[in-house]
């Protein structure tokens, strides 16, 4: 088990080394430099090059890329342009954001995709399976932002029932100790806080879980509709089980399995930044930050963040190989 | 050891129709009608499609409820089971009732221990408390033969071999102690070796201890080895029933004669061709418009292929003890009576 975790680990190196290559030339081959986006369009040819100079962007390529990598092994990613502070310190304040966004949108997800999925399967062919499947669908095809704009429109501007911008009430002055808005106010016994940082949650959660929500519904129909008609749900049955006990114990435990894999795999991607919801919602996380950085040509942010999230990305798909393993005695690593 | 004690399970005029939305009607099985009494091993033989599965489930109550239709009655204990609300059934299922499949691994859940799926039935139809329930599943698995019973329950099914699969399905069935045990093939997807031993195993366990048993096969081994009497299945219906000895030493359907001439047998000569029954069982006509097994028959003439006076080819009595439908039975020379259903007559 550690043999497989630490050789996963090790395969992070290439993949990482091969994104980093690709990140510094793509970004070193956009129009304009971070100079030109910091300074405005009639900056004077020295000012810009005092610009370069100050943040080491006048040197060779080659050099400057050596650099980064000689820094970023210490998870040093240079300073931003754009905000002048070290980029994972920006970073440990943004991704909170993102995780919380992210774990919300994902108990929404599941809280009412398996059970819908489940209900969907149990009454193959009724009204609820059809309305499930066309539901699923439309949830996978509307776009992000069209879904964002609207929910933004609904709730928050014409009904005001909920926050439609931001992380908190900037009315509200709260300690940070995490980042994490709603765990600080919950540490600070600062429940306004948290409730508030709950609230502005709420509607881009929404948005952001549609599309996992819709694939979560789907699978776990189809794993179900598998499932029932297996063997060992009919010898469960015929030992005279209750139902309770066949539903929970032989159907949906077996029926999670596939759905557990998407569950996984869909947490990294919303992990990884959620530009068009966070865009919409005016929600500080990474994906709002990577938006503007691309905007302000923030080489460094774009480096920093784009590895970082790789990171997150290659490790939470490790944690959903060893979850894997858990839940299906089957594929257990020895 | 016949039946003189009342049945456990009277089966009577048994049918099961499938009804799929926008496709014909099927029958599955029509008009079974046997009985088991305690201590009694009946067995239903046919090939696979005959019905003989079919019938079990349907026993069990174990058909879908959607696009089935039964019809008839299943009685047991008197109490009949076709139209039993379903938590009746699943209290009978499993205490009373016990059934072993033919394919143990996929029956066995495979993300639940051994154990779990023992004592899963124990908690739900004894009252016992999870330690007991333990105890009692690790003298389960002993009884049935699974060496070191205590570590085999950790385990999940597909650490177990074949064998030890069937052997805890068995285990699993044979839990409550049940008056009926129905066995679907459950040697099929077994090696040779293993087969005897799980024979053996059941008529140990099941016929010693006075379990009433049907067995579903399509293996005449299996018959000739445990089955008191035998109910020959075709396309749904019932043709032939015997006693065992009876129906091996004197098949009266062809189509019962051509499944034990189609046995491989170590005195026939070396390079012999076996002798299989001609197309397969799709080629089966339904049974209203003659006998369905009268296209693969040697035996067939003209009138099995037509109704005769508005029914179908009947079930009548053939002999003690024997049920025979066919209008052009197979004749021995040993034969008591010469009188066939209408064979005679012409």
């Amino acid at each position: 088990m550690l043999r497989f975790i630490v050789r996963r680990l090790f395969q992070l190196v290439p993949i990482l080394l091969g994104l980093s290559v690709l990140l510094f030339a793509w970004l070193r081959a956009l129009p304009g430099g971070p100079a030109q986006a910091a300074l405005g369009e009639r900056a004077t040819p020295e000012a810009i090059a005092q610009y370069n100079e100050l943040f080491g962007l006048d040197e060779p390529l080659i050099v400057q890329y050596f650099r980064f990598l000689g820094r970023a092994i210490t998870l040093d990613f240079g300073t931003s342009t754009q905000y002048g502070r070290p980029v994972t310190e920006v970073f440990l304040e943004r991704f909170p954001g993102t995780i919380e966004l992210t774990l919300l949108a994902m108990v929404f997800a599941i809280g009412v995709g398996i059970p819908l999925g489940y209900l969907a399967a149990r009454r193959h062919g009724s009204f609820l399976d059809s309305a499930s499947v066309v539901g699923s669908l439309i949830g996978v095809a509307i776009p992000v932002f069209f879904l964002a704009y609207l929910l933004r429109l609904l709730f928050a501007v014409e009904l005001g029932w909920l926050p439609g911008s931001g992380r908190q009430d900037v009315r509200i002055d709260a300690t940070r100790i995490t980042n994490f808005y709603v765990l600080d106010g919950l540490l600070t016994r600062e429940w306004d806080a948290a409730w508030d940082a709950l609230l502005h949650l709420i509607l881009p959660a929404i948005a952001l879980g549609t599309i996992p929500l819709a694939i979560i519904v789907r699978i776990t129909r189809a794993s179900v509709l598998d499932v029932v008609n297996e063997d060992y749900v009919r010898t469960a049955n015929a030992k005279g089980l209750a139902m309770a006990t066949v539903r929970r114990r032989h159907i949906v435990r077996n029926a999670l399995l596939p759905v557990s894999t998407t569950i996984g795999l869909q947490t990294g991607l919303l992990l990884s930044g959620a530009v068009l919801t966070e865009t919409v919602f005016a929600f500080g996380g990474v994906g709002l930050t990577l938006r503007d950085a691309i905007t302000y040509r923030d080489f460094a942010i774009l480096q920093g963040f784009i590895l970082m999230l790789a990171i997150v990305y290659v490790l939470v798909n490790l944690l959903v190989d060893i979850s894997y393993g858990l839940l299906d005695p089957r594929v257990r690593v020895r | 050891m016949s039946s003189l004690q009342a049945p456990v399970l009277e089966v009577e005029d048994l049918a099961v129709r499938f009804t799929r939305r926008g496709e014909q009607p099927t029958r599955a099985v029509d008009g079974v009608s046997f009985s088991v009494a305690p201590g009694e091993t009946i067995g239903l033989v046919g090939e696979s499609g005959c019905g003989k599965s079919v019938t079990s489930l349907a026993i069990m109550g174990l058909l879908p409820r959607r696009g089935v239709e039964v019809t008839g009655s299943v009685r047991f204990d008197g109490n009949d089971l076709v139209d039993a609300p379903d938590h009746v059934l699943r209290g009978l299922r499993g205490a009373d009732m016990g059934m072993v499949f033919q394919d143990p691994l996929s029956s066995l859940n495979p993300t639940v221990p051994i154990g779990t799926q023992v004592t899963e039935v124990l908690l739900e139809h004894r009252e016992m408390s999870k330690a007991e329930a333990q105890d009692e599943a690790v003298r389960l698995l002993d009884k049935v033969g699974i060496p070191d019973p205590g570590r085999r329950l950790k385990e999940y099914p597909h650490q177990l071999s074949g064998g030890m699969r069937q052997r805890a399905l068995i285990a699993m069935a044979l839990a409550c102690s049940p008056r009926l045990l129905i066995a679907d093939e459950p040697t099929t997807a077994l090696d040779v070796t293993i087969q005897a031993q799980i024979l053996e195993l059941l008529r140990e366990l099941v016929v010693d201890a006075g379990t009433a048993l049907v067995m579903i096969t399509h293996d005449l081994g299996v018959v000739a080895g445990l089955c008191d009497r035998v109910h020959v299945m075709y396309a749904g219906k019932i043709i032939e029933t015997a006693d065992r000895r009876d129906l091996f030493a004197r098949p009266r359907q062809p189509y019962t004669g051509g499944l034990l001439a189609s046995v491989p047998r170590l005195d026939s000569a070396r390079g012999a061709p076996l002798t299989p029954i001609r197309g397969s069982a799709r080629d089966a006509i339904p049974w209203s418009e003659g006998c369905a097994f009268a296209p693969r028959c040697d035996n067939a003439q003209d009138d099995c292929l037509t109704e005769v006076s508005g029914s179908t080819v009947p079930l009548v009595p053939d002999g003690p003890g024997r049920e025979l439908r066919c209008r052009h039975p197979l004749e021995h020379p040993a034969a008591p009576s010469g009188a066939t259903a209408h064979g005679a007559a012409r």
